[in-house]
């Protein structure tokens, strides 16, 4: 019972202080970013809201995202984020277009609102209470003694002489007792609050759905089509030089009693087929999944790329272990794509590529110091990753002023594995 | 010569056991895995290991390893990497101790017998022999270089076939002239790519692999 009751008050007592900073900030920081975000709108007529306003509404996606995982951690709440996929280009129009169209930001900004009254009432509540039941058993009874202390519906006992020193108490005590335990449900109301307006709407979910079932086809098609490209390159390659090279052998083993040249001709014809063969296979398993991709992770098969360019490239990877095999795939040939298309467009003299994980995603960014003006609608190649990354929600996006530089950035969600631990020592 | 062999696909392990044993080599020890093949090396130490990259238990680059990390502890262990593709990253690793004694080909090489055998000869001796696919790889990523321009077509073929590993008399007779010609060639070559003379056939090959970043 005992033990109930102060697992009850610790538990109440955190969630007295969390309540608190709810209450400052719903105050601090809601306010100014709401009133940051009216000034700007208001500016867009004239043409500066639309370089201004993303800031702040950049700023409370940061607060909501916070809120979210609050109400996760504090309360059990649940909230996942409704937001569209960040656009291709980092232009300042394509940020602004991209915040004022999802339904999401308006939802935010409701919230951002509602939550400034809510938030401190809320917020406030439980530090209240509690404070207002110690005030009773400590204090009230006897300032109310000396003077007409009093205010509330509790405390005015001063009048009442042994009722009024014992009424605070008892009434304090027990309002401690309740309050403090019933904290957390409040701060709970107040997640629940921020669920209303921070979670997926059907609509977004809708959205969600058709944008998943839409990948999906999409990916359903690319992995046929590849499916179908590698048949046909096996059947009139490999394939076809096997049969051919069989035959060249079974011919040589009837020669070889009659006409020794011949056979010995036959035989290095033979080799020679089977050499092409190997080739041909060679480069169709490089296509399908990169050896070096899969003996070394991303590290390997990126350093591998960069040293086959013609351009030096810097290459930084850290990862402290190795993604899903297909989003390994999927950055690989991302970053074969986009350093190939450095060769053949930018003319630059060096690039960059840089891998690393924020904890939740996968970021790859290249770069090349060559003449920009990258279109990233232009190239085949370019929808083509796109597609690839579509199908992990992954993001692409391409900043590329005329004169350069180029930098393309991956955006990959996903988590690693342990860095696998391979036997090495000796006596294994 | 005493060798011991990494390879975990039967039919190529036992293919390789006949051709060597038939040209005189001596197989002390056949192995299919990783930690098999580490104890080989330390327990037999061969006149030269013939290992394939991909082993179990991982089916990554287990002989690699395996190969690198013995010949940090025994420098110089004469090592022949085969693999079913070839890597600039891997060959870079294996030449970085700069200390000769490797090489790195494709398996299909193993199909053009007398040169295998040579290229296993030239490693135990401390040589070198790269695969054409890796020197041409790198002679492609440096042909746009101004240095490499000022080669004629021939001295390019003869640094390619130096890259490989091979020495005057070999390029010679690949290339069916004399091998006063094929000096004359490496002495502009190294000439031309401001590169210091050696007639130490595998410093040579470690200067020339040096220069292409190899």
């Amino acid at each position: 019972m005992i033990e109930y009751f102060r697992r009850g008050a610790r538990a109440g007592l955190v969630a007295v202080l969390r309540g608190l900073v709810q209450a400052v900030l719903s105050q601090a920081v809601n306010i100014a970013l709401f009133v940051l975000v009216v000034v700007s709108l208001a500016l867009v007529p004239i043409g500066v809201g639309v370089l201004l306003a993303p800031a702040p509404l950049l700023a409370i996606r940061a607060l909501a995202e916070r809120q979210r995982a609050w109400a996760a951690e504090w309360s059990g709440v649940e909230i996942p984020a409704p937001y569209r996929a960040a656009p291709r280009s980092r232009s300042p129009l394509a940020l602004f277009g991209w915040l004022v169209r999802d339904p999401a930001t308006w939802r935010d900004l409701l919230w951002t609102f509602l939550n400034i009254p809510l938030g401190l009432l809320l917020g406030l509540l439980p530090g209240a209470l509690v404070v207002y039941g110690l005030e009773g058993v400590l204090v009230a009874w006897w300032v109310g003694l000396v003077t007409d202390y009093g205010w509330g519906p509790f405390w005015m006992l001063g009048d009442w002489g042994a009722l009024g020193v014992a009424g605070p108490i008892v009434l304090g005590a027990l309002l401690t007792v309740v309050a403090l335990p019933a904290a957390p449900s409040l701060l709970w109301a107040h997640a629940v609050f921020t669920r209303s307006l921070l979670a997926p709407t059907r609509a977004a979910l809708a959205d969600r759905v058709r944008h998943l079932t839409a990948t999906r086809a999409e990916t359903v098609d690319a992995s046929a089509a590849e499916l179908r490209r590698i048949e046909r390159d096996l059947h009139d390659g490999a394939q076809a030089r096997l049969v051919a090279l069989s035959m060249n052998i079974g011919l040589a083993e009837e020669m070889i009693g009659r006409d020794p040249q011949m056979a010995a001709r036959l035989l290095a014809e033979a080799r020679s087929a089977s050499g092409t063969a190997l080739t041909e296979l060679r480069d169709l398993v490089r296509g399908i999944h990169p050896p070096v991709l899969a003996e070394r992770g991303l590290d390997g098969g990126v350093r591998a790329l960069a040293m086959a360019l013609p351009v030096p490239v810097d290459v930084v990877v850290d990862l402290p272990g190795r993604a899903a095999a297909p989003v390994e795939s999927a950055a690989y040939f991302a970053v074969a794509e986009m350093l190939a298309n450095v060769v053949k467009h930018s003319g630059a003299a060096r690039a960059w590529v840089q891998v690393e994980h924020d904890g939740r995603r996968l970021l790859v960014i290249v770069g090349d110091d060559g003449r920009g003006g990258a279109d990233p609608a232009a190239g085949s190649g370019m929808s083509g990753i796109e597609r690839r990354l579509a199908a992990f929600d992954g993001t692409m996006a391409v900043t590329s002023p005329p004169g350069g530089p180029t930098v393309v950035t991956l955006e990959l969600p996903c988590a690693l594995s342990s860095p696998k631990t391979s036997p090495s020592s000796g006596t294994g | 010569m005493r060798v011991v062999l990494a390879e975990d696909l039967a039919l190529l392990r036992d293919g390789l056991i006949r051709l060597l044993e038939a040209f005189g080599f001596e197989i002390v020890a056949a192995v299919d895995n990783g930690p098999s093949l580490r104890r080989a090396l330390s327990e037999h130490r061969p006149d030269v290991a013939v290992v394939d990259v991909r082993l179990p238990p991982t089916f990554t680059d287990e002989g690699l390893r395996a190969a690198l990390d013995a010949r940090r502890e025994h420098p110089g262990l004469p090592v022949l990497v085969l693999s079913q593709h070839v890597e600039q990253l891997y060959a870079r690793e294996l030449l970085s101790d700069r200390s000769g004694g490797i090489g790195y080909l494709l398996k299909d090489r193993v199909s053009d017998v007398a040169q295998f055998v040579d290229a296993v000869q030239r490693v135990a001796a401390g040589g070198t022999a790269l695969d054409p696919d890796v020197v041409a790889q790198l002679l492609t990523r440096h042909a746009r270089e101004e240095p490499l321009q000022r080669l004629t077509a021939r001295e390019r073929e003869v640094l390619g076939l130096m890259a490989e590993g091979r020495s005057n008399a070999a390029i010679a007779a690949r290339l069916f002239v004399t091998e006063k010609a094929i000096s004359k060639h490496t002495n502009s070559i190294f000439g031309k790519l401001d590169l210091t003379r050696s007639e130490d056939d595998n410093r040579r090959v470690l200067a020339v692999l040096a220069y292409l970043g190899g």
